[in-house]
């Protein structure tokens, strides 16, 4: 591929006569991982379901490899987003059904996709939980009795399942301990970095920001105030806000 | 015929309602039509989808077989034959052969069917992806993306937790390779006779409000896994009445000391068999 | 011998006149007639009404009778009635605005033009059983209000501005007995089912509103009840005739809604609608229709009340009671599938555990 794996340009959201996404362009190249970070409120998230389909944008393109997703036809669109985008919610219960096994949770996508093989849709399952650090006597457990930093690697082993080529991130460790944020921290990372994925992470915790992302954007009132280099944007940030928003929080 | 009402008990622009839904279900297999459900003087959950298409359908010559569990004789088959016989005046007929239109619920006959023939399938509930989704907004859209991993999941979970597809009867079955779809509750058994059937297999759900249909000659297949084949019933015994060893068999209960005896559920069948061995003897 | 475990014809038949039998009950005590149902039982005539969408007092009172008192059975026996009626037309909207009031409440305002007409009511009765009920003494007849139709309460706020208007968009709404059910429903087609839904699915249903299942700050607005005309326009005539007179219950529960980026913060109404003396009916239903504005008026939709699919599809008792009760049918042949499932998966770990402890 030669250009980048995404392109959003002048996207827009507005509720009523509010702005929460008020103009934003960004590219995304394959193998790269994006961070957005801004205070709640500042329309990172909306930007993120704005990508991903989630809310209809009110104006702009998203390009996913040449096509622009708010032009497909719902089914094109919903198909592209379950197959080659990822979305890994913040909460993994709303990524995840609760009430099948760890393995059909996996297996799940799989099918829609065609495979019909019980041995190998298992085999795979089980693959993917030894990836994320799952045993392979849980496969057959729901992940209702999983603990919340399981679930979120689920959630994970589900999204990467069908070997998609762009990640979009929600607050991946929002609601964990701090232990178990660290250990899903490095988990990701080495996925990413191993599958060569092209992400996109929301988040408003600039250490998840340094650990993962290689770009930066800072959102404030629906517009990207800043841009950079993780390392740039968070050591030498040049926008007020920005200076405000590093400065609150203790260093990594 | 009672006076006071139409023919088949309906009126002529309700049956006009029914008909054009049943065109579009035959002309899209397995998709489910919404349609105006009347109420019927039977209850709900009792046949009135059945009794809607059957009302939408027949006509003055028909021969009408109505069966409950595969019998003709079971308490709400013979209240629905009454029923038309009463308020359309047809012939009503116990033999599968003899038949224009066969009435049914959870059964399709051991007598293989011909074209020209036109079963209606009593339908409890007719959305195949409810058990996982119990939204209809949510279940339509996956139907128009064709959106059908969730069925297979229910199938990889019976294998996961059972080591074998435990779905026993309403198995879900994909309609000319298209849409997903309940074949009513009928046993596994019978799923092998939807496919490629000459005779037109009609779907009413009356208290769900959809109409789908299986068009002649139409592909039907069952839902399974390469490593986990669709498999139907089968007995260790054959039937102690006229000793078919190939139909669907009811178990009963013969004394509280486990006695059991099997008999063809099709009593239809069963009969015809032991007339022809009587006649040969 | 092969015993067949079927009822037959006859069996039904004899069922039948059973139940025609215990219907009757001692034949030394009289039979109620339709007069004394229509009159002395009213309340179950409203009901029967309402939830068959049937005005009409006579065939409810047949429906009751006929059903030995059962108003579930009689709401049936009247819509399977009412669906073979051929429809000649559709009547102009009541203008319940010109109502004859006999009863007219609010809860919002102590006093208010046209004032509070309490009318017959249950309320503030004491509920002690009264055993001289069958001599009352009625000899000082209270006279029923005869005052003009006072004006809504909805209408004395709407002057404000405070209260959502209303405005009839000229659309011609949906018409539940005709169409099939599409989600999201329209208002119209929502209020239609509310009207005709199982008073008690609604009852609790409001309630449960109130007690923090959905999002609700209910105030009675106005209660209004009495007889309004029903006016019909014949093609031949081009103008509106009156055909009739129906007696309803009408219900504005007026609700607090803290508005959007677009609108100011303002009252929203949920309304109520029933025939007869219909008061917990039509209240409930004011209720329930307001939970169900939750999506629409972009609140979190979180209470089951709140949720249209759950709400509309299972507010017949028609639908629900057919389908409850049709686990009486005959299963055996699904059963038997079942029987044969778990036979084998028995069988399975059976030979399993035998294998093992051979093992061991």
């Amino acid at each position: 591929m030669s250009g980048p794996i995404l392109e959003v340009r002048d996207l827009e959201k507005r509720y009523g006569a509010r702005r929460a996404v008020a103009g934003v362009s960004l590219d995304v190249w394959p193998g790269e991982v994006l961070g957005i970070v801004g205070e709640s409120g500042s329309g990172k998230t909306t930007l993120l379901s704005a990508i991903a389909g989630r809310v209809a944008p009110s104006a702009g393109s998203v390009t996913y490899d040449g096509r622009d997703l708010t032009e497909l036809a719902d089914v094109d669109r919903s198909r592209l987003i379950g197959d080659k985008i990822g979305f890994v919610h913040q909460n993994p219960r709303d990524g995840l059904r609760l009430n099948v096994s760890a393995g059909g949770n996996v297996a799940e996508k799989l099918m829609a996709a065609g495979a019909r093989n019980y041995g190998a849709l298992r085999e795979t399952a089980c693959r993917w939980l030894d990836r994320v650090e799952i045993g392979r006597d849980r496969v057959d457990d729901h992940p209702s009795k999983f603990s919340g930093g399981m679930q979120q690697r689920l959630q994970i082993a589900r999204v990467l399942a069908t070997q998609p080529q762009l990640v979009l991130m929600d607050e991946p460790t929002g609601g964990l301990d701090v232990s178990v944020q660290a250990k899903l921290l490095d988990l990701l990372r080495g996925l990413v970095d191993e599958l060569g994925l092209a992400v996109v992470v929301v988040t408003h915790d600039l250490g998840v920001a340094r650990l993962l992302a290689h770009r930066l954007l800072v959102m404030k009132d629906g517009l990207v105030v800043e841009h950079g280099l993780t390392d740039q944007v968070l050591d030498d940030p040049a926008h007020a806000y920005t200076q405000l928003l590093v400065s609150s929080v203790l260093q990594v | 015929m009672s006076s006071g009402y139409n023919f088949a008990y309906l009126d002529e622009p309700t049956k006009r309602m029914l008909r054009r839904s049943l065109l579009k279900a035959v002309a899209i297999p397995g998709y489910q039509v919404p349609f105006a459900s009347r109420e019927m003087p039977l209850p709900f959950g009792w046949g009135t989808g059945g009794i809607q298409v059957t009302a939408a359908i027949l006509g003055r010559d028909d021969r009408l077989k109505v069966i409950d569990q595969g019998a003709d004789d079971t308490t709400n088959a013979v209240s629905i034959r009454d029923f038309f016989a009463k308020t359309a005046g047809v012939a009503t007929t116990l033999s599968t052969r003899d038949a224009t239109v066969i009435q049914t619920r959870h059964r399709i006959p051991e007598t293989p069917l011909q074209h020209g023939q036109i079963m209606v399938f009593q339908v409890p509930i007719p959305e195949p992806l409810r058990w996982l989704e119990p939204r209809e907004t949510e279940t339509r859209r996956m139907h128009a993306f064709a959106d059908y991993g969730a069925m297979h999941l229910k199938l990889y979970e019976d294998v996961a937790r059972y080591g074998r597809i435990t779905t026993a009867y309403d198995y879900p079955v994909l309609v000319a390779g298209r849409y997903l779809m309940r074949p009513s509750p009928i046993p596994r058994f019978d799923n092998p006779k939807l496919d490629a059937s000459p005779a037109l297999m009609l779907f009413g759900a009356g208290r769900e409000k959809r109409i789908y249909a299986v068009p002649p000659y139409t592909s039907v297949k069952s839902l399974d896994f390469e490593d986990h084949p669709f498999t139907i019933e089968s007995w260790d015994r054959p039937c102690a009445r006229c000793g078919a060893a190939d139909s669907y068999l009811d178990e009963i209960i013969t004394d509280d000391r486990g006695g059991r005896r099997f008999v063809c559920s099709d009593t239809d069948h069963c009969n015809q068999r032991l007339d022809a061995k009587e006649k040969a003897a | 011998m092969y015993v067949a475990v079927k009822g037959g014809a006859a069996a039904i038949r004899a069922a039948h006149e059973l139940l025609a039998d215990v219907r009757r009950g001692d034949r030394d005590v009289p039979q109620v007639d339709l007069a004394q149902i229509d009159q002395q039982l009213g309340g179950a005539v409203d009901r029967v009404m309402a939830e068959a969408s049937l005005y009409d007092r006579e065939l409810a009172a047949v429906a009751i009778r006929q059903a030995r008192g059962d108003l579930f059975e009689a709401v049936f026996l009247l819509r399977a009635y009412r669906t073979t009626l051929p429809r000649l037309g559709d009547s102009e909207p009541l203008n319940t605005g010109a109502m004859q009031v006999d009863r007219r409440i609010s809860a919002t305002f102590k006093d208010l033009p046209g004032g509070q007409v309490l009318g017959a009511t249950f309320d503030y009765t004491h509920r002690l059983l009264d055993f001289e009920l069958d001599a009352p003494d009625l000899s000082a007849t209270t006279p029923v209000c005869t005052a003009p139709p006072p004006p809504r309460v909805g209408d004395l706020l709407g002057a404000d501005g405070l209260i959502e208007p209303n405005p009839d968009d000229g659309s011609t709404p949906a018409d539940i007995t005709r169409d099939p059910p599409t989600y999201p429903a329209s208002r119209a087609a929502r209020l239609q089912a509310l009207s005709r839904g199982d008073e008690g699915f609604l009852l609790a249903l409001g309630y449960s509103t109130q007690r923090g299942y959905g999002w609700s700050h209910p105030f009675a607005g106005e209660i209004r009840r009495g007889f309004v005309d029903v006016e019909f326009v014949p093609e031949e005539l081009g103008f509106a005739i009156t055909i009739g007179k129906v007696e309803v219950t009408e219900v504005d529960m007026v609700n607090h809604f803290s508005g959007t980026e677009d609108t100011p913060p303002c009252f929203t109404r949920g309304y109520g609608l029933a025939f007869g003396h219909g008061e917990r009916k039509a209240m409930s239903m004011a209720l329930v229709d307001r939970a169900l504005r939750a999506a629409e008026l972009g609140e979190d939709v979180a209470g089951p009340a709140q949720d249209q699919e759950f709400v509309l599809s299972h507010c017949d008792n028609v639908e629900a009671s057919g389908f409850v009760q049709h686990l009486k049918l005959p299963h055996y042949v699904d059963f038997q599938a079942e029987l044969d499932v778990l036979r084998r998966l028995r069988a399975e770990r059976i030979e399993e555990e035998a294998l093992k402890e051979a093992a061991e």
